[in-house]
């Protein structure tokens, strides 16, 4: 099998070819990292470790031997830098943690190599997951494939880059604000957010506790069910907050048509709930087209298109933007250049080496978020603010509940805006927090969330539509996905060159 | 409700970050940008509303789960200390501190 | 408390007011919210997990035994066990906090209220408990063998601690002493912590303030890490001396967190820290509530021992023994259980208390050993007080078979008194005859008491216990020479 064919199989093909024995894990190991090499301007990957990618193919290839056939078994992946893991460097996009080895794999990719997936190497992301676009990466700007003069989103902006030019057939990315959907979206990707405590967070290098979660992206929806199976259930052991749910096989949904559907109508009686505020005013012009294009073919295939409103929506900025600063603030802390990571090479005494190992370590965004974090949270302002936000938090994730007495799924735009050129929005955060509008009500509220390719916008750039379901529904979702995946096409599409 | 420059000297006190002149006035008007929006929750009737610190909460109890008190990590240490900037007899070294 | 009380407590007029914080190292094998182990004396970072070090992607569970330790405290003073309570992370940077932040517990405590009772003197004291919360202890900071660094061993974060804090109840050091040492039996007795103090397993720290009597309360100042008794009372005495000097030269105090320096006897206050105060408390998002049920608390209090105030007043009424004995007796639950058997089986209560309290922890006070180690049973014991009782051997002898029995020499009480010869004279001719020769062979001193010197009878008794080898009873002995000498 020749290298070319490997990059444009997604997981399922892969797999197979795999357990075929028409190629082997080695082999499509190679090909992809030479493939990556080729395409290194793109600042999809941070780092590699060839010897350990081999060592994991060569043994996944002596499980196949053996005879053992499951799903990832061979499959090459590739983990957002967020993953802590054993044999490549963990750096979480940041200074801080330049060269930083860790002692153990995240829970997610353990449970992914168990599966037999084989690590490629790591994924570019905005430092510490604070960003959409991946601007905020310490080490390198992330490009479009489909305009390398525009961002690929963020923050699991490397992951997204990394499927949609064809590096690696499925990744892992992370979800905290919308950094798995919104990526998935501006580069015509499929992406997953499971709910809240679906996926252990153990090993995630932790940006917002209360927020924080692990998925999939990779090329269709699929292969994304493909990965969840492996990724998601219990972690009792090591994650207090992950859910004691047992772990789900998500691929039986796909072609599961809904209870009283047919396989011309797969998705008849499925409700789906259009947020008023999600199509208004903010919303660029061809986003909404696109997205109203796709949601056409949804009523093809039988679905119900009802109008609900989530009327807080516009909320969810101030109130993710002072919960996820806040607890990001305490969550790193711990970077302070005595344990691990970055200290700084001159200071006076102690609390100078404080200062100045974390002023080098952490990037202006990060600082910015950790002053928020603190000032929030500080003796007088916490009640005002931090409090308050959460009191708003569970009012917003109420008004979810109200929605989904109308609908079973709800649908809309993932971004106001395709992607937009690298350094536009300039070093104005506010500008950069207001674009994550639609993602982050679905976030506070612990929902998963997919984007699914809808078509494309402005100067032929993917526009993504979201798909949010109730809590542990990413079965649901993911039917609904594939169902769409198996009418249209824009998933298979391609930028050109890659 | 704004900022001030001092309240930037404290909060990154706190946070044992040191800004410089300039990036002290950049951060304040960046903080003070930011907050102006934040002043659309004061709006909100919250009275009564229990805050949402676990999301899933809105859907049923969440509860601490407890594990056997069984001593499972044995001694790690050269693993752990691999990427630690000064250690020394396998102790973590820092600017002495003054009590 | 009588005015007349409340005034022989103030010191140079000032009213002392002290509020008592003590962290007490729960006993358990794995630390709270990591697996890692938590016994004490190991080499440096070596207990230390990747959770205790907080290394990136790490995170919190938390242990059963930690929770049930606290309920046991609870029940133990009487507090509220709540039924559900929150974890919150107490923010600040110091080199032996690897998170950066202490999760502890903030808004709402596991343990609500209670009370610790004791007697100071014959007067019975009780302090007020505020709370008793869960929280993680830090490691420690090596000083000595760096210049002018310091090392940092983690191998204590992470270890379990019941934070417990009085009202400021407390009205001198020496009450402050009592309660600490109630705390500390209540602790051990319950099972919870070791009690050691030399390594660091209960900690106090004691908010003390003086005031004039009526007026409001004083601003108080802290002394940290009073870890032994003898120490704490010093430590206290001079701060309240201190304070009011001061505060007699006109200063005013400023709140200060101070430390003890046993070398000195004084009290001085720690490089003050900018912001103390600002610990940016919030509910840890890595821990959901945590939920204490009914039926786990009850089931936990039915599991419980007698506790020691309560067995005190029990010893107290059922044997009529003194409080005194009744407090020392019940140091320890194995010390209870074998004054309850001795005195059982022989029928001398308040001579089983003297013997324990005395003889048997003398002895094993100076072979450094516990009541647990005991080489001579209560059973045993109490086979010969019956035998001083029923005046087979006096109280003397009594301590030699004692030692016999104490170094292996025999196990059977009667044999050891036979084998030594130890049986009192009570042959009542015998002794006549003996009394008889000395006075005869000592006429003059016979004479002398006769005339009125008091100490020739003491000789005279002397003399007749010599000439019975010890062996006749003493009170026979001073009878029957009473009766003989007019």
């Amino acid at each position: 099998m020749n290298a070319r064919q490997i990059h444009e199989m997604g997981v399922a093909e892969l797999a197979a070819a795999i357990a075929d024995k028409q190629t082997s894990s080695v082999e499509a190991a190679q090909a992809l990292l030479a493939r990556a090499r080729q395409h290194e301007s793109l600042g999809a990957y941070l780092a590699f470790n060839e010897d350990a990618t081999l060592a994991q193919a060569r043994a996944a290839d002596a499980r196949v031997a053996a005879g053992e056939r499951s799903p990832l078994l061979g499959v090459p992946v590739a983990h957002k830098d967020i993953f802590v893991t054993r044999d490549f460097p963990t750096t979480a996009g940041s200074k801080m943690l330049a060269g930083y080895q860790s002692p153990f794999d995240a829970t997610v990719v353990a449970r992914l190599a168990g599966a037999g997936a084989v690590t490629l190497g790591k994924l570019n992301c905005d430092e510490f997951a604070m960003g959409g676009s991946n601007e905020n990466s310490a080490y390198a700007v992330a490009h479009n494939p489909w305009d390398t003069s525009r961002v690929p989103g963020g923050s699991s902006g490397g992951s997204a880059v990394a499927v949609a030019a064809r590096l690696a057939p499925a990744v892992t990315g992370t979800d905290t604000g919308g950094s798995i959907r919104q990526p998935a979206s501006f580069c015509n990707v499929t992406g997953i957010k499971p709910t809240y405590g679906r996926c252990s967070r153990y090993g995630m290098v932790a940006f917002a506790s209360s927020l924080d979660q692990a998925g999939p992206m990779a090329r269709s929806a699929a292969d994304c069910a493909t990965l969840l199976t492996a990724m998601a259930g219990p972690d009792i052991d090591r994650d207090s907050t992950s859910l004691d749910r047992p772990a789900e096989d998500y691929t039986a949904w796909l072609g599961k048509p809904r209870e009283g559907a047919s396989a011309a109508q797969p998705l008849k009686g499925l409700r789906i709930g259009l947020p008023k505020e999600f199509f208004g005013e903010g919303c660029a012009p061809d986003v909404i087209a696109a997205v109203r294009a796709a949601l056409a073919e949804y009523e093809k295939l039988g679905a119900t298109l009802v109008d609900v409103s989530l009327p807080r929506t516009e909320l969810s900025i101030p109130v993710y933007y002072i919960i996820a600063p806040a607890e990001a603030s305490s969550n790193l802390s711990r970077f302070d250049g005595v344990k691990f990571g970055h200290r700084a090479a001159q200071y006076d005494d102690l609390v100078d080496m404080y200062q100045k190992t974390r002023s080098e370590g952490f990037g202006p965004e990060v600082q910015r978020r950790i002053m928020i974090g603190t000032y929030v949270l500080s003796h007088g302002y916490y009640d005002a603010y931090y409090l308050k936000a959460q009191q708003i938090r569970r009012l917003i994730a109420q008004d979810f509940q109200q929605a989904f007495t109308q609908c079973d799924v709800i649908a809309g735009p993932v971004a106001p805006t395709v992607a937009w050129k690298i350094g536009e929005k300039g070093d104005d955060p506010v500008a950069n927090y207001l674009a994550d509008i639609f993602t982050l009500p679905g976030s506070l509220a612990g929902l998963p969330g997919m984007s699914v390719p809808a078509g494309f916008g402005a100067g032929g750039l993917p526009v993504g539509l979201q798909l949010l379901g109730n809590y542990f529904q990413e079965g649901e979702l993911l039917q609904a996905a594939h169902a769409f995946q198996q009418a249209t096409d824009w998933h298979t599409r391609s930028p050109e060159g890659f | 409700m704004s900022l001030t420059p001092n309240d930037i000297g404290r909060i990154a006190k706190l946070a044992r970050l040191e800004l410089s002149g300039p990036q002290s006035e950049r951060m304040l008007g960046q903080l003070n940008g930011f907050f102006d929006i934040v002043e659309q929750m004061n709006a909100v009737d919250t009275t009564g509303v229990e805050p949402l610190a676990h999301p899933t909460a809105v859907i049923g109890e969440v509860a601490l789960r407890l594990r056997p008190d069984v001593v499972s990590e044995p001694n790690n240490r050269e693993a752990n200390q691999k990427s630690a900037p000064a250690v020394e007899r396998g102790l973590f070294l820092v600017p002495k501190v003054i009590e | 408390m009588s005015k007349q009380k409340q005034a022989s407590l103030l010191v140079q007029g000032y009213e002392v007011v002290i509020g008592f914080e003590t962290h007490a190292q729960l006993a358990t094998n794995s630390k709270i919210f990591s697996r890692a182990a938590t016994a004490f004396g190991a080499e440096p970072n070596t207990q230390a997990c990747a959770v205790d070090l907080a290394l990136p992607g790490t995170l919190p569970v938390m242990n059963r035994a930690a929770v049930e330790h606290a309920i046991r405290f609870g029940l133990a003073v009487g507090a509220h066990v709540a039924e559900q309570s929150v974890f919150a992370r107490k923010n600040y940077f110091y080199p032996d906090l690897p998170k950066g932040y202490q999760i502890s517990q903030f808004e709402i405590p596991v343990v609500q209220g209670g009370e610790v009772s004791f007697y100071l003197g014959d007067e019975k004291k009780t302090v007020r408990l505020v709370r008793a919360h869960l929280e993680e202890d830090a490691g420690k900071s090596l000083h000595e063998d760096f210049i002018g660094q310091s090392g940092i061993d983690l191998n204590r974060a992470g270890t379990p601690l019941l934070e417990i804090v009085t009202e400021p109840d407390i009205r001198s050091s020496a009450e402050a002493v009592a309660y600490a040492k109630e705390l500390h039996k209540i602790v051990t007795w319950i099972g919870i912590c070791d009690g050691n103090m030399q390594e660091g397993s209960f900690r106090c720290d004691a908010n003390v303030s003086v005031r004039k009597p009526g007026e409001p309360l004083g601003t108080r100042r802290e002394i940290k890490n009073l870890n032994s008794f003898k120490f704490m009372q010093q430590a206290i005495d001079y701060e309240v001396r201190w304070q009011i000097e001061q505060l007699e030269d006109g200063y005013e105090i400023q709140q200060a967190t101070v430390l003890f320096d046993p070398d000195t006897g004084e009290t001085r206050a720690m490089r003050t820290k900018e912001d103390a105060a600002d610990y940016r408390y919030f509910p840890d998002p890595d821990l959901p509530p945590l939920v204490v049920a009914r039926s786990w608390v009850d089931e936990v209090k039915a599991a419980m021992p007698e506790l020691p105030r309560a067995m005190a007043e029990r010893l107290v009424a059922d044997y009529g023994l003194p409080e005194y004995d009744a407090t020392t007796l019940t140091q320890s639950p194995a010390m209870a259980a074998y004054f309850e058997v001795a005195a059982k089986a022989s029928g001398q209560a308040k001579m089983a208390s003297n013997w324990i309290m005395g003889e048997v922890s003398r002895r094993l006070n100076n072979e450094e050993k516990d009541i647990a180690q005991v080489p001579v049973s209560a059973e045993t014991l109490a086979a010969l007080l019956k035998r001083i009782a029923d005046g087979t051997v006096s109280n003397n002898a009594a301590k030699q078979v004692m030692d016999a029995l104490w170094s292996g020499e025999g196990q059977d009480v009667d044999a050891v008194i036979e084998a030594k010869g130890l049986k009192q004279m009570n042959d009542s001719g015998a002794l006549e005859a003996i009394i008889d020769e000395v006075m005869a062979a000592n006429a003059p001193m016979v004479v002398q008491f006769r005339a009125g010197k008091d100490k020739a009878f003491n000789a005279l008794v002397g003399l007749v216990m010599k000439a019975s080898k010890g062996k006749a009873n003493p009170q026979q002995v001073n009878d029957v020479l009473r009766q003989k000498l007019g």
